[in-house]
């Protein structure tokens, strides 16, 4: 078992560092070109690993020439509320199939997992024939309505791995005591479950964070966009690109997602590996 | 699984005989309290998922425009399509873009697994930094790849020049072969932490003391892998990749924010081409018959999965 510091420095360290430094550029990238001015971005005799000449310009125009605050708190506003709607519709429906098993219960809760499978691509279409109906078109509100559609089957699945693990002697326990179902739910399951639940309320917001497919096909006006529907769009018009203004905004946009994910990466990982060996 | 469950209910009708009133009332409620906490959940994925997906196939055999309702037009959409040398491309481009890009972030991913797979410092850091190409935005990390590959200031054309192994700078999105390469690459760079990070978990649970028995066998390190890591992961492996497939048949963010599909058409996939048709082109029927292709692969993925995930049961 101990190896030579040689042997470890090429099956190690070397092949570590090379996928670090793959799996990282592109965000030291994005970091260095939003803190350029455009002289220095177009000047190909400068060695554009470096910024030469560090300017906070970039982000001021963000902020005074788009509607970037506007679009951050759209972004936030669907995202808080899309995940609220989930995050309760899921903790009912994962309880109800882990819990209860009910006739019934093991193809709905298999349904809801492959539901969560169906790509975007698939349902936009047919979903913006709807929204329109419903006379949401260019609204918040349809993305509300259509986020929840990827957010509950990845919560339901997430809480049911959840739920597993609380042992099942203390529900029987306080209904022999004479709770109901619903006081065992609400006094037992749901302060056990607290971490389970908040983890999953990251991610849901991280998801619904990140969409961009919906959010593209049904809003159109500029203060009703996404932060990353908004960027690309009014950032590039035609064959002119503001690259400085346009790093700046996906550096600002991905830090909520970071620091959520940067304070809870030890619930990120479980999630996601427990949802997997499911 | 199902068999324990019955002992366990079992043993909860023992315990509770002399309250009967509380088991038959319990048993009785059971369904109906099952349907009422999945009631919520099931309208929402009924309303908006089902019915959408129902509504999508319909969709596909009429002439719907933006807004508007449709007649019924039976195959016609879709056998315009087969007549369309442009949607043969993009069926083309999408079968390459999946195959080529799936198989990277399957070899990198579980690579990196297992490199990871071991203790070191800075472990817990080492795999929140791995993950992040996963967590930020795809939208956002594309501006990134974008500007990187943009023809004259591209940083990558500049250090090739600088070190001599170039004259030229390379037009990364103006040929269409590179522009597939391009996408590709970006494609890879943010699926490995999905294949590295689920797979590290599988790769955890195995027995250490397996490896151990293999050496004093004289096993190599390739036939510990071969012999040992490979079969115990496959289950995990198939799933991790049946879902990673889906979403590269269907992806759409990535290439709409770089290259819309040009050059020439060259990275149109099923997606992007269905939102071109649909959204900017008002055209809902042909829109959801292309985005029809996609359905066999999601079925067959779906099937796959299935399989697999209940031979782990």
């Amino acid at each position: 078992m101990h190896e030579g510091f040689r042997i470890r420095l090429f099956r190690f360290y070397i092949p570590l560092a090379f996928f670090l430094i793959f799996l990282l550029f592109p965000f030291y990238w994005m970091f260095i070109t939003a803190f350029k001015s455009d002289a220095e971005l177009y000047n190909l005799k400068l060695n554009p690993f470096i910024i030469h000449d560090f300017t906070i310009h970039n982000a001021i125009r963000l902020f005074k020439e788009t509607l970037f605050v506007r679009w951050m708190y759209n972004t936030f506003f669907i995202a808080i509320l899309s995940t609220v709607v989930s995050l309760t519709a899921s903790l009912l429906a994962a309880y109800g199939i882990q819990r209860l098993r009910f006739k019934g219960s093991g193809p709905i809760g298999i349904g809801i997992f492959f539901s969560y499978l169906i790509p975007p691509t698939i349902l936009f279409i047919p979903l913006a024939a709807i929204i329109f109906k419903l006379r949401l078109w260019d609204s918040l509100w349809s993305l509300v309505l259509v986020y929840p559609t990827f957010l509950i089957p990845f919560c339901t699945w997430l809480l049911m791995g959840y739920f597993k693990s609380i042992p099942k002697e203390m529900e029987e326990c306080a209904m022999i005591d004479g709770a109901s179902r619903i006081r065992v739910f609400w006094k037992i399951i749901i302060p056990l479950s607290l971490p389970g639940i908040f983890s999953c309320g990251i991610f849901a917001f991280t998801l619904s964070w990140n969409e961009y497919l919906y959010a593209l096909a049904f809003i159109s006006s500029t203060p009703s966009k996404t932060v990353p529907v908004g960027l690309v769009t009014e950032l590039v018009r035609g064959d002119v690109y503001h690259w400085g203004p346009l790093m700046a905004g996906a550096l600002l946009a991905s830090v909520p997602v970071a620091l959520v994910y940067s304070f809870f990466v030890e619930h990120y990982v479980a999630g996601l590996t427990g949802a997997l060996k499911e | 699984m199902e068999k324990k469950e019955t002992i366990r209910s079992a043993e909860s009708k023992g315990n509770g005989q002399g309250r009967k009133w509380q088991i038959s009332e319990f048993l009785e409620n059971r369904t109906i309290l099952g349907f009422i906490f999945v009631a919520p959940a099931l309208a929402i994925l009924l309303t908006f998922l089902l019915y959408p997906l129902i509504l999508g196939i319909w969709l596909g055999f009429t002439d719907t425009l933006v807004g508007g309702t449709g007649e019924f037009v039976g195959f016609s959409n879709y056998s315009s399509l087969l007549t369309d040398r442009l949607f043969w491309l993009v069926t083309y481009n999408t079968f390459l873009y999946t195959v080529v890009a799936v198989f990277f972030k399957l070899v990198l991913g579980f690579l990196l697994a297992v490199i990871l797979n071991r203790e070191f410092r800075a472990k817990g850091f080492v795999r929140a930094i791995v993950l992040l190409p996963w967590i930020i935005p795809t939208v956002l990390s594309a501006i990134a790849f974008w500007w990187l590959y943009d023809s004259t200031f591209s940083a990558i054309s500049w250090i090739l020049i600088k070190s001599g192994l170039m004259h030229h700078r390379i037009d990364f999105l103006g040929d269409p072969n590179n522009a597939r390469i391009s996408l590709i690459v970006a494609n890879i760079w943010r699926g490995i932490p999905f294949f590295t990070i689920g797979l590290l978990a599988g790769l955890q649970t195995i027995n250490p003391t397996l490896y151990e028995a293999a050496e004093i066998d004289g096993a190599g390190p390739w036939k510990k892998f071969h012999r040992i890591t490979l079969p115990l992961v496959v289950p995990l492996l198939a799933v991790i990749t049946t879902f990673s497939t889906i979403w590269t048949f269907a992806d759409f963010q990535l290439v709409w924010v770089v290259t819309k599909g040009g050059p020439a058409n060259a990275t149109h996939l099923f997606g992007t081409l269905s939102f071109q048709r649909a959204i900017p082109g008002g055209h809902f029927g042909e829109g959801a018959a292309i985005s029809n292709f996609i359905l066999p692969i999601l079925f067959l993925c779906v099937l796959i999965s299935y399989k697999y995930l209940r031979r782990e049961e």
